[in-house]
């Protein structure tokens, strides 16, 4: 018996890990003259110490929850989509496209366009890489990788050259018009008599994120389709032996993966910056790997593994504007790369101890069989 | 554009070619011996700040050079611990390392100089020296007369560092290492069938180490190039996709020696190009901006990768751990 009791795995080992990234962490803090407690603190005080700093945590966390579906349900699949950065900046410029040259007569048509035009965006970034995948066996990391550089030169292209507003040296688009202004948090809660900050960029798109959540445990758990994903994901070829045909599966995950990439723009480009800047995607589409793995591929464990990600940008951003401490912000990408070390790679290392632990306590008649 | 303009692309494609090189063939030997490595990019970055850190405190650039091998091959020890020691995903270690490198580098460099991130600028004495051929005209004054032979001396052969020479000879000492050698016959080998070498008798798994180890070595030289001959100081992030560029080039040349220096060659032309852009395109008389360049090295690998133009395979046991005796 080397197996673990399933709360151990989709608990304790993540929560190790976690643990074991900060703790490090703080030794770096230590290393280079801060105070890991200090730090600790004003992090925490800035993700939630004021219903601002808890809205930007909140907008954080929206981003990440998209990325974070989007490498997760490619894991389902065993497929590793390291593309998710380059597939939210396409979804970037499918809704900067949308609320620039279409005229909506409100936001909710604007934000059902952008919806529409983020996925499909997304999506298509995603289909070649796939398609290569299945049908000429390259390895779907590396055109991946390959994509997110183009997808960066594209951009870089088009907000220099085409859709750049002429009046100014950034590479921007013109701001949108102010009819694809979606609601924000506080526009929701005030109403209802809860008070919420007015100047924290959270949107509509995190009930939104909340809600595709939910249909992507609905479709991955609760279909066919979904049981085919995950037959896949466990064995290729008694999937390909049960019938079920790998190129479909491929395709629809790589699409659906790149969707949920693309997504991410209606909290970004279309709920906070309002028009499309270079680079506009600053790594969230990475920060996603950190939040599948931690999240265990699960919709509820990404959501939490999402807020966790987003109270540590937001707290990391507080941080690096405190005087006192002097840390700046790549504290938050150090931790992210301790998480995806320990829960992603060295998944043995904490895995291993663990499971001569349980085997100890377990009552020695039943460890018989 | 006239012969000057071509000397100097060219000579810039040297320059731009030699941290891809050196990277693309740290890449060679450990995913030859079955190791992804998309950790290359973090390896530069790490061995780009230690070297310039290093460099600034010390005054020496040759211990700038000695640190940053130590601070690259630590993370190919990190690397290594994940993927051949407890067969971890080596995709997933390689993003992480990635990550910590981009981190770190920050983290360490502003609580040490406090200028954001940055080192301060090297003087010329802890930089690589440039080595002079004899004859070598320097000034631009005196090369705008020169005539072509003179011009090819001065500039593309002459005033490079000792890495650029370095890191072409290691293009035969690689192959040599690998085509002639009972080691390279092993390296290959454990790359494509890493049981058959257990059986013979041979450790996969020291095998797969000195692979690795090698890269970290190469990786550590790539980034101290960077930081201390190409520029003068380390910046945030300045190896700016490089690492993901060597492995393109790898791809590109099939995972061989020769193809790896005219893949890195081509490659760091067409990053020669895009800072050259309005020459190039006065001279083909098409407008294409300079992220055209920029996007043909992925664009091309892309389809070497489809098979459309001579398929590239990789070695047949690439990312999967090795566990004896199943």
């Amino acid at each position: 018996m080397n197996k673990l009791p399933d709360w151990a795995d989709v608990i304790l080992i993540p929560l190790i890990s976690i643990l074991l990234a900060m703790g490090i962490s703080a030794l770096v803090i230590l290393a280079i003259g801060g105070n890991p407690l200090h730090a600790l603190a004003v992090m925490i005080e800035g993700a939630f110490g004021t219903s601002s700093n808890l809205g930007y945590t909140l907008f954080y966390t929206t981003n990440f929850i998209f990325t974070g579906l989007s490498v997760a349900i490619a894991f389902h699949a065993r497929l590793f989509n390291i593309g998710s950065e380059g597939q939210a900046a396409l979804g970037g410029l499918g809704v900067a496209l949308v609320c620039l040259y279409i005229p909506f007569p409100h936001w909710s048509l604007a934000l059902v366009a952008a919806f529409i035009a983020a996925s499909l965006f997304g999506a298509a970034w995603a289909a070649i890489p796939a398609y290569l995948q299945v049908k000429r066996g390259s390895h779907i990391v590396i055109t991946t990788i390959m994509f997110n550089a183009i997808a960066a030169a594209l951009l870089n292209y088009l907000l220099v050259n085409v859709i750049n507003l002429k009046t100014s040296q950034e590479p921007a688009t013109a701001r949108f018009p102010a009819v694809t202004h979606i609601p924000k948090l506080s526009d929701i809660l005030n109403p209802l008599g809860i008070p919420f900050s007015t100047t924290s960029p959270a949107n509509i798109a995190l009930p939104i994120a909340l809600l595709v959540a939910f249909l992507v445990w609905l479709v991955v758990w609760r279909t066919r389709l979904g049981y085919e994903l995950r037959a896949f994901g466990q064995s290729e070829t008694a999937a390909r032996y049960a019938g079920i045909n790998a190129f479909r599966i491929t395709m629809i995950v790589m699409l659906a993966s790149g969707a949920l990439a693309g997504l991410y723009a209606i909290n970004k480009v279309m709920g906070e910056s309002e028009r499309l800047v270079m680079g506009a995607v600053e790594g969230a589409g990475f920060i996603g790997i950190a939040v599948a793995l931690m999240g265990r591929n699960h919709p509820v464990g990404v959501v939490l593994a999402a807020l966790l990600f987003g109270a540590l940008t937001q707290g990391g951003q507080i941080l690096s504007q405190d005087q006192s401490a002097a840390i700046p912000v790549e504290l938050v990408v150090v931790i992210q790369a301790l998480v995806i070390m320990f829960t992603g790679a060295l998944d043995e290392m904490v895995r291993m101890p663990l499971v001569r632990l349980f085997a100890l306590l377990r009552p020695a008649g039943r460890t018989g069989g | 554009m006239d012969f000057l303009t071509l000397v100097l692309i060219l000579d810039s494609s040297l320059r731009l070619s030699t941290p891809l090189l050196l990277a693309c063939l740290a890449g060679l030997f450990s995913e030859r011996s079955g190791v992804f490595d998309i950790g290359l990019e973090g390896k530069m970055l790490a061995g780009a700040f230690v070297a310039a850190a290093v460099a600034y405190l010390t005054g020496s650039v040759w211990i700038g050079l000695f640190a940053a091998i130590i601070a690259s091959v630590f993370m190919s020890v990190l690397h290594g611990l994940a993927s051949i020691t407890f067969r971890g995903n080596q995709l997933i270690s390689g993003v992480a390392i990635n990550f910590l490198a981009a981190g770190l580098t920050v983290l360490v460099s502003n609580a040490l100089f406090h200028e954001g991130g940055r080192t301060p600028g090297l003087p010329p004495d802890a930089r690589f020296p440039t080595i002079n051929l004899p004859g070598a005209l320097t000034r631009i004054p005196e090369l705008r007369h020169a005539d072509p032979m003179t011009l090819v001396w001065s500039k593309l052969l002459s005033g490079h560092t000792v890495i650029v020479p370095f890191a072409l000879l290691l293009v035969p000492a690689t192959w040599w290492l690998l085509y002639r050698t009972r080691f390279g016959l092993r390296l290959r080998a454990v790359g494509e069938n890493p049981a058959a070498v257990d059986t013979a008798g041979v450790s996969v798994i020291r095998l797969r180490w000195i692979a690795l180890l090698i890269g970290g070595v190469l990786c550590g030289i790539a980034g101290a190039y960077l930081s201390t001959a190409i520029q003068a100081s380390f910046i945030k992030n300045m190896t700016a996709d490089r690492g993901f560029m060597a492995l393109a080039a790898l791809i590109f040349a099939k995972w061989k020696p020769w193809n790896a220096l005219w893949a890195c060659l081509l490659f760091g032309f067409l990053q020669a190009l895009e800072t050259q852009t309005r020459a190039v395109n006065n001279l083909i008389g098409i407008a294409l901006p300079s992220q055209f360049y920029n996007a043909l090295p992925y664009v091309l690998t892309v389809v070497i990768l489809a098979g459309f133009v001579g398929k590239s395979i990789a070695p047949k046991a690439g990312g999967e751990p090795y566990v004896k005796e199943r």
